[in-house]
This record gives C-alpha cells, structure tokens and sequence, in this order.
C-alpha cells in the first residue's frame, strides 16, 4: 500500500513537474526577462500593456529579498535582463555587486530628472513614494509637522510606526542621518522610542488603525497606503476616514522620498528587449498607470499625481541626493539596534 | 514469526543471504550518503559566504543585537516547547486512550493547523483582536468604552501573543509523532498495568509519555525549527529574534558574510541541542523496545468526564484551525472572491500540489532508506550521514535557498559545458531555471521531518525482529519493504503528511529558487501580504487548506484502521 501511493504520487508529480517545467520559459529569443522585488500582483498590468504594445512578452520573479545574490551567482548564464527594485539601498547594493551594466540610454537622461537617476547609469528611478504621518483628525489641530518634531516630549505615547528595521524605516532615518549626522539622529531616535504608544510591529495599515482605534494620535506610513484603503478597500475607509496624510518635512530640507528603480543585468541575454522595457517603464503611458494604479508618484517630469495623492498637499521632495540615503543604510540599522527602537 | 514468513518471502529471497545483504546495505547506504551530501552542499556554501570581511561587525552584534535576540528567541522557543508538548501530547493521549463523543472526527481534525501558513494566521488574529477588531468593539459597546485608550486589553503584538500563535499552530507537529508513538504502543505494558490496577493517567505518566519521548523530542524539536524559520508573523507581531536578525544584518546592515556567520552560528546552537537530547534519550536506554503486536483497546468514558475531553481536545482545532479558516471563508465571501474567482488559481494549484508530491515522494523515500541503512549497516560513517541529513530543517528558508544557489549553479554549469562539448549547444541552467531547484529545495529542507519520524519509528521496533529475518534469510530489501516499513508505517504516514503540508505551504525557498513565470499557492498569497492586504489571498489560503485537508483525512484514517493489525500489510 505504501510503496504503491509513493509510486502513485510520484508519477503524478513527476508528470505535472514536466508541464510546469516546460511552461516556464527559459531565457527564450523575443521575450524580456524580468526579476523583481515589485509585487508581481502590482506591476502585472504594466507587464501586460508593454506586452501589447510592442509584442515582447515579459518573464517574471518575484522574491522579497536575495535577487541580486541570485543573478550574481547565476553568473553568466544568467537568463535576468532587468531587476526591478523598490529601495534605493537596493539599486545601490545592485551596483555594488557588479551584476549591472550602464543602462545608456539618452532619451532617459531626458526625461527623468537627475537627482533620481544613477550619474553613471547604472540604476534609473521609476517611481517614488513619500513617508508620511497619517494623524488624527478629532485630536491633531496642527497641519504642518516636521520630522524632528516626532521626538518632541508632547507625543509622548501617542506615536505608532512600524520596526525600526524595516526597509521604509531604515530609509527614513539615514535620511535624517544625512541631514543631522549620526549623533543627532541618534538623539532623535531615543526621543521617538519615547513617544511610541506600543513597541514597533505591524505594517503600515495598522498604523493607521491604531491611529482610528485611538491608540495612538500620530502613525507613520506610505503614501499609496492610505490612498489605497481610502479608495480601493471598503472595509478600511473608516481608517482612512479617521486620519489626515500630513506630508511632514525635514528642517531645512523636504519630505522624505525613496524611489522603485530598475537595472539592467550585466549578462542580459535580451538586452535590446531589456532597454525597450526600460524605456518604456518611464515612458508617459507607464508613468501615468504608476500615478493611477499604485498611487506613487511619477518620476517624469510633467505627469500628473492622482488626485488623492495630490490631496495630501503639494509634496517638496526632500533636496539630498538619493545616494545618501544609501550611503546611511547601515548606520541607520545600528541605530536601531544601538537605541533598542525595536525592543 | 508466522506473520513474517506469511509475508511471502520467496526462496530466492532467502539465499544466498550474506552476499545478499552486503550489496543491498550498501545500495540502501548510499541513499544516506546522498541526502548527507543534499544537506551540506547549501551549507558549505554558507560556510564559503562566512568567510568574507565583516569588519567590526561582530563588535556591534555583540553588544547591541546578539543579547536581546538570544533572550527573546529563548523565551519564545521556551514557550512554544511547553505549549506544543502539553497540547499536543495531551491531545493525542486523549484520543488513543479514549472513546468519547467526537472523537473520531478530533483524530483527523487535530492535525488541520498545520494546512494554514503561520504568518496568515497571524494577520487573522491581530485583525480580530486588535483595538477595532470584533472582539474589542464588542466589549467597548458592553462596557460603554469610547476608545482603545479607555481600558486595557492584553496587546496580541508582543512575545506572549507569539507564542500563543505559533503553538496553536504548530502543536500538530507534536501531536502527530506521538499519537504514531501511542498507537503502536503494544498491549502487554498496558494490559499488565492495568491489571496492577494503575489508573490510565498513572498508565500514560509512567510508561506511555516516557515510551513515547523519542517521539514527542521529534515533533517538538521540528515545531521549534518552524517557528525558528519563521520571518513574517515574527516581524509582525514585534517578536526580535535571531533570524530577523539575520535578515537585518544581511539587508540593512549590508553584510551578507555577517549573515552567513549568524545562521552558521545558529546552526551550531541547533545542533547541540538536539545532540545534547539524542544524548539524553540514549542514556535511558530506549533503542530496543518491542512491540507485542496489537493495539490497546480504548476506554469509553462516561459522564461529565466526555465532554472534558471533547471540550479539552476541540479547543485547540478552533483556536488552530476553526476560528482562522472561518475568518478566511468570510473574506472570501465578503470581497465575492468566488464570483470573480480568477482562473489562474488553478494553475498555481496544480503546479503547488505537483511540485508538493514530487517532493514529498523523493524525501519519504530517501528520508526512510537512509534510516534503514543505519539499522542495517551500524556504521558509524551512515549515523553520521544520516544526522548530517536533517541539518537542513534547522537553517531559515531563506538562508537554505541562498546557500542552495552556488551549488545548483555549478550543477548546472558543469552539464552545460557537457552539452556544449558533445552537441555544441548550450543548454542553459538546467535545475535553476526549472522546477527542478524547487524540489532539491524542498527536499532538503523537509528530509529532517522524514528522518526524524523514521527514526522515532524504527526506534520502537524490536531489534529481535531483524535477527530472526535474517537468520532466515531475509536480505535488507526484504527487511525493509516486509517487516520495517509495515511496523513504521504509520511514522512513515505521519511524515508523509507533514511534508506534502509543509511544502504546500512554503514560501522563502520558493520565493527565490522559482523559475520564471512560476507561482504557488503561497507565493500567490504572499504578494497580496506583502501589500499588506492578505485578505485578497484569502481564496488561495483557503485551497491551501482543501489540499492539505485531503491527506490529513485519508492519512489518518487510514492509520486509525489499520494500527490493530499492528502493520502487517492486511
């Protein structure tokens, strides 16, 4: 009985592993390889709009973390042409790793502004977000808040967030590295810990539903978050209808931004299919389904916000280089760990 | 013995038995040696990755991440042990020894937790317990409270909440090793006991549990590498341990040598533990326990005394598996995922369960034959092989995928240059670029749980019984597919069953060795979490389920059935 279901599960396994094997397509003449750490879910309908418009077929991975690792160690039979990232820390790690090649590409250099794109070429940003408070509107008057004044002593137990760790946070203090230096952000870091109305877990709607649940008056976040669960998720319009989005700032400086971004792989095998999609991802139609679908905001100069994101108020991106963020990523981590954010 | 010999043994079995037996132990030996080299080949290439420069890395490890890690993994891990040992060890004590309503339906229910991924079942309790969930709005509304800053109410994002979580998750892994351990468990200590007029609590704390320890070691220790495994519902639920660790020193600190030493280190912690319990085990002395050859017959309770055990036994499902999967059912029908049911499901179905079989077949089959062969070689060379086997449970999906990288690639590599050798043309990556890695991930990942319930398995059948076989010729082949297999059978089952869940349900391996185009179940579900909307996976969560309540049902019948003839194949 035993030997015979073994048997039995096997054959069907190893029958239906031939379909699956011979469906996925193996770096093949006419298709673009894709890897990515963008939700496939997310990104799929600008895959399918490339696909109709110019007749190459996009190829897709997802992960959540280890892609560059893969297409390094993969080597040179590498079937990667592009990777799609949601962090500059990434794009940047990318490029360290020596899996990129320079994208070239001067109808880029036209289009997207140079503060989100590689000076060598190496990484192009495709869209941004921005992270921002979601605040209460029955118990915070005030309109305006800077990021510094999140480890004022009058938040005291009223802020939630998110761990200290995760990317988006990360980013947002090397940010804050890049503009006070890593003592003063230290300082602030402590002073936020102080704040916090619970220790940092969840993600970033629940930070909005701490903030409508009465947990906490101020919550930080994502700006497509809120717009989705306002917009696109019936069940949570009452967090979004319990907060206000303040885009908070930098002294001295703007909100902080971080970028998705591609690169094109070093081995690419499609690499003239790789460029048309790059191209393509910046292109007015693609950039306009970024601000419309996800919510994010275009980095081509000239394209309209959705109008819920625009309803946050005008956003002054903050001015530092993108880079130093990067540079500020692992400070940042030891902060976190340094300070106890998380514990 | 007549149930030996009636098993068919044909006279060409039979001799000439000692040349017999040497090609075949070393056949099956092989086997051992194979799935050691399944296991250490990821692990070497940790090793490998370990060894590049992390400056002062481990200065600021030490000081600021190591301790608080160390303490919350140790209290978590504590936790889980304590809570996965009394419920599921209670749990299935309760329905062997047993008769009371409900029963026979608990036996197959019990196990269904395992069907759910932890991290979604996360996600489903915080919704429900959390300050606007149902149950704190119901209280507000009887109490009069305004706001969650009114009254205080146990936070479900904390340690306490992570080990609750995990261990009405996880018991099953507990449950199901013991439960084989009980059901084999012979007449004779039992009976006798009885007849000494011990009550059958006395029974189970003085023979049953310590016979069973082997056993209840195994299930505990894979439940603890599960939640050790664990990134998603840690992160979520504000639980630092080591292997979130791991994963911020790899990403945010920017140091993937870093974490390559971390996990490596964790191994070595891993390891000793369960040497220190093997340890343990054997200076009690349980290796060589016979069975007598038929089950004991169950006492039907009466009185108030059935509902507590129906009441005691049904709570877990409804905390495990009830109260999530509900939940899960409501936001399919809440969001009409049904209506619009999207039709690529299907296909992620079928590839999840193909590529689960293919899997679970290949790591039954070389999970029981590398233990056969350390009970029929008593090499010390395949003991070795065969612990060396099962490390690969103990390493976090994710690192296992990326040690798996380097060595897949080199495969691949070599059988490239091959074919541009002999035809001229290249063939690419084989096993990366297919579901190929897929299964050697899972495979590796999984065989520990194979191991361990064979060896638990084995452990209880007499070594008599390989004497007298082989005094009458029976060559390892013979031994294993007439005597081993049949006594083991419902281990081998219980395994089986975890296996097919648990590659059903995983997602980092998965998420990183996948070809092109490819998606499971769990990879599907994944992208609406990470989105932070995972009740838009909730369908596929719930076909996760389906497919894993099949075998959970059909496994444990059969084994319910069939455990009185004591495995001789009916």
């Amino acid at each position: 009985m035993t030997f015979v279901c073994v048997r039995a599960l096997a054959r069907t396994g190893v029958a239906v592993s031939a379909i699956i094997a011979g469906g996925s397509a193996l770096a093949q003449s006419g298709d673009v390889n894709v890897y990515t750490y963008r939700e496939s879910k997310l990104i799929q309908p600008l895959f399918d709009a490339f696909t109709k418009d110019t007749g190459i077929k996009v190829n897709v991975i997802s992960a959540s973390s280890g892609l560059e690792q893969r297409i390094k160690t993969e080597g040179a039979n590498s079937p990667a042409d592009v990777l799609l990232t949601v962090d500059i820390g990434r794009l940047e790690e990318a490029v360290r790793s020596g899996i990129t090649q320079p994208i070239k590409s001067e109808l880029l250099d036209k289009v997207v502004a140079p503060q989100y794109r590689d000076p060598e070429g190496h990484w192009y940003g495709v869209s941004m977000r921005a992270r921002v408070a979601y605040v209460s509107k029955d118990r915070v008057p005030q309109t305006t808040l800077t990021y510094e004044e999140l480890a004022d002593p009058k938040w005291k137990g009223k802020i939630c967030i998110r761990s200290g760790q995760h990317i988006y946070n990360n980013a947002l203090i090397a940010a804050y590295i890049a503009h006070h230096g890593e003592a003063k952000a230290e300082e602030w870091l402590k002073g936020v810990k102080a704040n916090l109305a619970q220790k940092p877990s969840g993600g970033d709607r629940e930070t909005a539903r701490d903030v409508a649940a009465g947990k906490c008056d101020i919550g930080i976040g994502n700006t497509y978050y809120w717009a989705l669960m306002n917009n696109n998720e019936p069940d949570k319009k009452a967090w979004a209808d319990a907060t206000k989005v303040i885009l908070p700032t930098f002294q001295g400086g703007g909100t902080h931004v971080n970028i998705s971004g591609v690169v094109l792989a070093k081995n690419a095998p499609n690499k003239a299919n790789a460029m048309k999609f790059i191209e393509w991802l910046a292109s007015e139609k693609a950039q306009h389904m970024h601000a419309d679908l996800n919510y994010e905001y275009p980095v081509r100069t000239g394209i309209e916000v959705n109008p819920t994101i625009a309803g946050y108020g005008k956003l002054n991106a903050d001015p530092i280089p993108i880079s130093k963020i990067a540079d500020n990523k692992k400070a940042a981590a030891n902060l976190v760990d340094k300070v106890g954010f998380d514990n | 013995m007549s149930d030996a010999r009636s098993a068919g043994w044909s006279p060409l079995q039979r001799w000439p038995a000692r040349l017999h037996w040497r090609w075949q132990a070393s056949a099956i030996g092989s086997v051992a040696v194979a799935a050691a080299a399944l296991a250490v080949a990821p692990l070497l290439s940790l090793v490998v990755l370990a060894f590049g420069d992390t400056g002062d890395l481990w200065v600021h490890l030490a000081r600021y991440v190591i301790p608080p890690a160390l303490v919350q993994t140790a209290l978590l891990l504590a936790g889980v042990a304590a809570l996965t040992i009394v419920v599921g060890t209670g749990t299935a004590w309760t329905v062997t020894t047993f008769t009371f309503p409900g029963r026979d339906a608990l036996t197959w229910l019990l196990p269904l937790p395992l069907a759910i991924p932890t991290y979604i079942v996360a996600y489903v309790y915080v919704d429900i317990l959390d300050a606007l969930g149902p149950v704190q709005s119901t209280l507000r509304a009887i109490f009069g409270w305004r706001s969650a800053a009114d009254y205080h109410f146990p936070n479900i994002r904390s340690l306490g909440g992570a080990i609750l979580l995990f261990s009405f998750v996880l018991y099953p892994y507990v449950y199901l090793a013991a439960r084989a351990m009980f059901q084999t468990q012979g007449r004779l200590f039992s009976e006798a006991a009885r007849m000494l007029g011990a009550q059958p609590w006395e029974l189970a704390r003085r023979i049953t549990f310590p016979l069973a320890r082997p056993a209840i070691a195994v299930g505990t220790a894979l439940a603890l590498l599960e939640t050790l495994n664990d990134i998603g519902a840690s992160e979520y639920l504000g639980v630092q341990t080591l292997t979130l660790s791991i994963f911020t020193t790899w990403l945010n600190r920017g140091s993937l040598p870093g974490a390559a030493q971390m996990a490596c280190l964790l191994l070595v912690i891993v390891a000793a533990l369960i040497v220190l319990e093997r340890r343990g085990l054997q200076r009690r002395g349980f290796a060589a326990l016979g069975t007598d050859g038929q089950l004991a017959s169950r006492i039907t309770l009466a009185g108030a005394g059935r509902w507590v055990a129906a009441g005691a036994c049904f709570l877990p499902v409804v905390l495990g598996f009830l109260l999530p999967a509900g939940y899960l059912l409501r936001e399919v029908a809440g969001r009409g995922l049904l209506a619009g049911f999207d039709t690529n499901l299907v296909r992620y179905t079928l590839t999840t369960v193909a590529l689960a079989s293919t899997a679970t077949a290949v790591t039954l089959v070389m999970g029981f034959l590398a233990v056969a062969a350390l009970r029929y070689t008593k090499r010390p060379a395949i003991a070795g092989c065969v612990n060396i086997a099962g490390i690969g449970y103990a390493v976090p999906g994710t690192v296992l995928a990326l040690g798996l990288l380097s060595p897949l690639v080199l495969v691949d590599n070599a059988l490239d240059a091959l074919s541009r050798a002999a035809t001229g043309q290249g063939i690419g990556l084989l096993l990366t670029g297919s579901a190929a890695a897929l299964v050697i991930a899972y495979v590796t990942r999984f065989l520990a749980i194979a191991i361990g319930f064979a060896q638990a398995g084995f452990a209880r059948i007499g070594l008599e019984l390989d004497d007298v076989a082989r005094m009458l010729g029976a060559g390892p082949g013979t031994l294993a597919r007439t005597i081993h297999l049949p006594l083991a059978r419902p281990a081998v089952w219980g395994a089986a069953l975890l296996v097919f869940v648990d590659c059903l349900k995983e997602l980092p391996a998965t998420l990183l060795l996948r070809p092109l185009n490819v998606e499971t179940l769990s990879t599907h579900i994944y992208q609406f979490a990470t989105r932070g909307s995972f009740e838009q996976g909730s369908l596929a969560a719930l076909i996760i389920v389906a497919v894993g309540i099949l075998p959970v049902v059909r496994i444990t019948r059969y084994t319910d059935a069939t455990t009185p003839h004591n495995g001789v194949r009916p």
